[in-house]
């Protein structure tokens, strides 16, 4: 069994909600940025999504625009990001991993060798947030004849019918953007997230993961009563910057204060 | 991918936007229903005669079509080669060819009930057409303009003000026109069920290449028309700059079937190919997805855009409409360059020799023109003269008499 399913599986038999951490790869460097994504499991995250930087990430607002920013500055690359990856598995074979990013860069990378290179590495699935179904022949399906999950999204713009050819053949989980909005801009309405998530259980079994506007634990509570997890983003990668912001370069004190939030996120889910 | 008709260039895209294996649909999910709620609009409003009346009509009485074509005598005489006849789409209200777009798009977003307008700008045409345009529909506009491009392009951007647009500056990135359209579609995502987004190139995810090409058509119907007219025969070559290239496209779309017609399109070289200063995307850049298309790009080896240069804001776009990189696959088009330099003498030239002082995109094309015109005696050569320059005095006098002197 894989180990998005697994993971699921049994936090849904503890009856516990799904916390995943977003970090984009090589914030504020390779070196810290692998610490805080080596030590993110412990400190309650039950997935990890990795952010691999474009120079032009049309779908993020502010915050993980400039994390993006702060890895390209630190060199960070598809080949350096599967190598961060690489590094975590030899410790860590349980944590799902998830890769998200651009098109553009796997492109040039080439799709062939970054499917192969994933599943090698230890990649659980894939969000490549400007690949609608339209451009399935692209993509999709050549990383799903390898058994490398393709995670679909589903907006509030989405209507019923297109529902159905989005879940059609989606593995993984089904990840909900809870605002019509780029990433960590607004706060979602809870009414109209829980009214599109009991359209989408109609639908499909896959668990469901809410993101895009969560950055507190009275939001994360709130969000995983109607759902099966959460991701966080915008408000980690805003503790990276703080912390640069607050004593001028990266140093590891950064780390702590985002392990610090995970687990005061993963607390507030847990205890619920 | 559905086949396009091979006795005919014209009929692209396909089914699912493609021409050869560019354009497309790379937009995240948020924005996908809204983009396939344009492409319906536009295909029932193409075949509606209330629709396309309503569009001659604006372009007649508003716009001021047909542009005159013009036999530029002076700047014949000057190369001592072809004929130079010049389509004047800078005498359109608002002073380039940027309207003809904007009217036909926003009679679209009329068409579905959106009267709230977003629009991205590099040198300032686009944000002034849809700027002008909104003023007329009593629409909303906001447009984005990076930072940059505000201090270049300062007259245009009192024009926008004027006519009630609000300007959102665009600080992130390098704070150009790529910046602009990320933030465009950014705002576009986030306020998805109220406005239209105006795009001002023939790029972005389909059915925009498609659409502006065809609301650009119109120059090159009349061209052809008017050269017809003038000299009974087809031109042998046509010239048009090219950043994203709409002003081209349109000039050039309706000869594409004509094989006896060349084309030049002509990309800003900036300081040099080789200066890494450029915004040659065909000549000197590699195919990948940005901005919701795949076209020709200005990137690194990881796949992240570089920055474009150009004197001209109009041509500082890393990316080209994906039906120029289609064009260029298969050879129909030659994709020539001209640098910061040449454009500032061709600036000159054309204003002492015509009394006609071009945009700085424009001025690209003349150089090219020129070239070409001093070796082809006794043929016929049409350029787009897309823009007129009195938005880019301001940034063109200091270095013409830095030159001077």
């Amino acid at each position: 069994m894989n180990r998005i399913k697994k993971t699921f599986n049994k936090l849904n038999k503890e009856n516990k909600k799904a916390l995943g951490i977003f970090v984009t790869a090589g914030d504020p460097n390779f070196e810290n940025s692998l610490k805080l994504i080596t030590n993110l499991p412990d400190n309650g995250a039950d997935f990890i999504e990795i952010g691999m930087p474009f120079s032009d990430p049309m779908a993020d607002g502010p915050s993980i625009q400039l994390s993006s920013q702060r890895a390209l500055r630190s060199g960070m690359n598809i080949k350096k990001c599967l190598s961060l990856i690489k590094i975590f598995r030899e410790k860590n074979t349980h944590t799902p991993l998830i890769l998200m990013g651009y098109y553009n860069p796997i492109y040039k990378f080439g799709k062939e060798k970054f499917i192969k290179k994933c599943i090698e590495f230890g990649v659980d699935a894939l969000i490549i947030v400007d690949l609608p179904p339209e451009e399935d022949d692209e993509f999709y399906l050549e990383a799903e004849k390898n058994n490398l999950s393709m995670i679909r999204l589903v907006t509030p713009t989405t209507d019923e019918k297109r529902l159905k050819k989005i879940l059609l053949n989606a593995t993984g989980f089904v990840y909900y953007v809870s605002i019509t909005g780029i990433t960590g801009t607004q706060t979602p309405n809870i009414r109209n997230v829980q009214g599109n998530i009991r359209k989408i259980r109609e639908v499909t079994d896959l668990p469901i993961v809410i993101g895009f506007g969560i950055r507190s634990p009275a939001q994360a509570t709130l969000m995983s009563n109607v759902s099966d997890g959460i991701v966080i983003g915008s408000a980690v990668v805003d503790l990276i910057k703080k912390s640069i912001d607050n004593d001028g370069d990266s140093s590891n004190i950064e780390l702590m204060t985002c392990l610090d939030f995970t687990r005061e996120i993963s607390q507030a889910l847990k205890h619920n | 991918m559905t086949k396009m008709n091979l006795n005919s260039l014209k009929t692209g895209p396909d089914a699912y936007g493609k021409f050869g294996i560019h354009g497309g649909r790379f937009v995240a999910e948020t924005l996908m229903p809204l983009i396939l709620d344009v492409e319906n609009a536009y295909e029932k409003a193409i075949k509606d005669q209330s629709f396309i009346n309503e569009l001659d009509t604006y372009r007649r009485d508003y716009i001021g079509r047909p542009s005159p074509l013009y036999f530029a005598e002076r700047l014949t005489e000057h190369f001592g080669g072809a004929k130079i006849y010049l389509k004047r789409d800078e005498l359109n209200h608002t002073g380039a060819h940027k309207i003809n777009n904007v009217i036909g798009q926003i009679l679209l977003a009329k068409n579905m009930g959106k009267n709230k307008i977003i629009a991205e700008t590099g040198a300032g045409q686009h944000g002034v057409a849809t700027a002008t345009a909104c003023a007329l529909f009593g629409f909303e506009c906001e447009v984005f303009m990076g930072a940059k491009d505000i201090e270049r392009q300062k007259p245009n951007v009192q024009r926008m003000q004027l006519l009630g647009a609000k300007i959102n500056p665009v600080t992130s990135g390098t704070g150009t026109l790529k910046d602009a359209m990320n933030d465009a579609l950014r705002f576009w995502v986030s306020n998805a069920n109220t406005h239209f987004y105006i795009i001002g190139t023939a790029a972005g995810p389909h059915p925009y290449p498609k659409m502006v090409r065809d609301f650009q058509s119109i120059i090159g119907e009349e061209a052809k028309k008017q050269i017809l007219e003038k000299e009974n025969k087809l031109p042998n070559a046509l010239v048009a700059c090219i950043g994203g290239g709409s002003n081209a496209l349109g000039l050039f779309h309706p000869f594409l079937d004509d094989e006896e017609v060349e084309i030049f399109g002509v990309e800003a070289a900036g300081k040099g190919l080789n200066s890494n200063l450029h915004a040659a995307s065909l000549t000197a850049g590699s195919p990948g997805v940005l901005h919701g298309n795949r076209t020709y790009l200005l990137q690194d080896d990881d796949g992240q855009i570089i920055d474009a240069h150009s004197i001209s804001a109009g041509l500082d776009y890393p990316g080209i409409g994906p039906e120029h990189s289609w064009l260029h696959d298969i050879g129909r088009i030659k994709y020539l360059s001209t640098t910061d330099e040449q454009s500032l003498d061709a600036f000159k030239l054309c204003s002492s020799l015509e009394g006609i002082i071009p945009a700085l995109e424009p001025a690209h094309a003349l150089h090219i023109t020129g070239k070409l015109a001093s070796e082809r005696k006794g043929q016929i050569i049409i350029m787009n003269m897309c823009g007129r320059g009195d938005k880019d005095l301001s940034a063109v006098l200091p270095l013409i008499m830095k030159n001077d002197s």
